[in-house]
């Protein structure tokens, strides 16, 4: 669901090199305008996260993608592994940022208003309340040392929701392969800096203003099932 | 009579130092012990014994000074327009300021609290399982090293011996900010960039090379991050560049590339990477005597043991006397 975002077109790679295309992506488009989120998250933050941070990725990751290509077919391990940190992160950021546009809404449709139904539910039962999540999720993004992202997850296997934290671009399956994100909040410096400058906290407590619970809802309740 | 002259170290008086004065004697080792057993015997008055102090009558010691905030080298708007105002007063004053508060909330009342900033950082290094503090103390040593990198007015060409090491390890200058700012783009995350000093070790722990070479004592560019900084492996830092977004973000968005490329041409101050490198490679030749100093001296302290263990004679052989010189 997350990844149907993703927009992906084929690309015909010259015949003489290799008979396999190759996938490359580009940078989705966001569900509302830049500054639909004000105050919590100003416009021209979100201009700048969709238009320069996350083109970058996925131009980075398109380039990485093209490089991995060639070393693969040339049978090239040393630059296939070489390669890795670079598809991860940018690969990372692409995949991440793609979430987190979902993740956000603007108040007049429905940004901030709480779970409902099986999510709701199964928040009162991990976490106690809605309350203690965002307190937890809070504290944990704060207290993030550098760059990374604060997820709230659902454990596929244990069939339990946790909160996660993941370091730069890393995307939530570093951390579990039944991890699957729900909510995932950015918290690298240019997610917040012009608005809210070092006050990571002030950003942390704002942002709930404009969390799309309804699409994490979705989400819980398909891979759930 | 001519006083006896003294040795100089050991106090011992040595007559036949009398007439040559530029014969230095160098004591043996028992002779140093017999010293040290019996210097006190010939002089001091008898001790009284001490009486035990009540520890609560005397004056606790001071806490120690808790660490201060470094104030800049030039004003916030110094660094115009390569850095703005802004930049360096939210840089400063907030990202600065607020890891050293920290820090002194986290070690005050610690044993931690009267150590040195840089020995701070190494022990909280903890070999790699950072202890809650290490952020904070890095942080603080890596801002000082920061901003007294930048001067206004920055920029130029460096020379003498920086020029020359650049040239023999990089190519040339433009190698060399080509090199940096590879590093930079490829700190995924936050971080630093450094040009470091490497004195003769392996790239592994601290271990010193068996075979040193010239090629050893060079320049390296290296990226660090979040807050760990090439101390950590023994180098010797010269210049730090904070690829933070905090560090560039209002005055650069997201072009990290154009930030460093601006620090290396209008920013930095050659003078001071110049200095440290000095400073570097006069404390790295001093440790490697040093311990080619104790080296030896293990050497020789297992020779000894070796020869000990083999004598298997029942009789030490005789040795002549030496004989005494007659002036």
């Amino acid at each position: 669901m997350a990844l149907r975002s993703v927009v992906s077109r084929k690309t015909l790679a010259p015949a003489l090199r290799h008979y396999r295309s190759l996938t490359t992506f580009t940078l989705p488009d966001l569900p509302y305008d830049y500054g639909a989120l004000e105050p919590a998250i100003s416009g021209e933050i979100m201009r700048l996260h969709h238009q320069k941070h996350h083109q970058t990725y996925v131009t980075n990751y398109n380039k990485a993608l093209e490089q991995l290509d060639a070393a693969v077919s040339k049978g090239d391990a040393k630059g296939v592994v070489q390669l890795q940190s670079a598809l991860k992160f940018n690969g990372g950021g692409h995949v991440n940022h793609s979430i987190f546009w979902q993740n956000l809404k603007p108040v007049s449709e429905g940004g901030g208003e709480p779970p409902h139904g099986a999510l709701g539910w199964a928040i009162d039962k991990d976490f106690g309340s809605l309350e203690a999540l965002v307190k937890k999720i809070n504290s944990e993004g704060a207290a993030l040392q550098g760059s990374g992202w604060v997820w709230l997850a659902l454990d596929k296997e244990q069939k339990i929701l946790k909160v996660e934290t993941t370091p730069n671009q890393d995307p939530l399956v570093t951390k579990g392969v039944s991890l699957v994100p729900l909510l995932g909040v950015d918290v690298w410096e240019h997610a917040y800096y012009l608005q809210y400058k070092n006050v990571r906290p002030d950003y942390l407590a704002n942002i709930w203003n404009v969390i799309n619970w309804k699409y994490a809802s979705e989400v819980y309740e398909k891979e759930s099932a | 009579m001519q006083p006896a002259t003294a040795c100089a170290s050991s106090g011992l008086t040595i007559p036949w130092l009398r007439r040559c004065s530029s014969l230095r004697v160098k004591c043996s080792t028992s002779q140093r012990a017999h010293c040290a057993s019996t210097s006190t015997a010939d002089t001091a008055e008898p001790i009284e014994p001490i009486e035990p102090i009540d520890p609560i009558e005397t004056d606790p010691e001071p806490d120690p000074e808790p660490f201060k905030l470094k104030p800049l080298p030039y004003p916030f708007n110094a660094l115009e327009p390569h850095m703005s105002k802004e930049t360096v007063e939210y840089h400063w004053e907030r990202h600065h300021r607020g890891h050293v508060d920290s820090l002194n909330a986290i070690i005050q009342g610690t044993e931690f609290a009267e150590m040195e900033l840089e020995n701070m950082v190494l022990t909280s290094y903890n070999e790699g399982n950072p202890l809650p503090f290490f952020v904070h103390a890095s942080q603080v040593w890596n801002h000082d090293f920061f901003w007294e990198t930048m001067k206004p007015g920055g920029g130029g060409n460096p020379s003498n011996v920086l020029k020359y090491l650049i040239e023999r390890d990089f190519g040339s200058l433009d190698e060399l900010a080509k090199e940096i700012q590879n590093a930079a783009l490829t700190q995924f995350g936050s971080g630093w960039v450094w040009l470091a000093y490497k004195a003769h070790r392996l790239g592994v722990g601290n271990d010193i090379n068996p075979r040193p070479s010239k090629k050893d004592k060079r320049l390296v560019v290296v990226k660090t991050p979040n807050a760990v900084s090439p101390l950590v492996w023994d180098y010797y830092p010269l210049l730090a560049i904070d690829v933070w977004e905090h560090a560039y973000y209002m005055d650069y968005e997201n072009r990290r590339g154009d930030y460093v490329s601006v620090f290396l041409d209008k920013l930095i101050s050659w003078d001071v990477v110049s200095d440290r490198l000095k400073n570097a490679m006069f404390r790295a030749s001093k440790r490697e005597k040093m311990e080619k100093r104790e080296m030896l001296l293990d050497k020789m302290k297992e020779a000894r043991l070796r020869v000990k263990a083999v004598d298997l004679r029942p009789t030490p052989k005789a040795r002549p006397k030496m004989k005494r010189r007659q002036y």
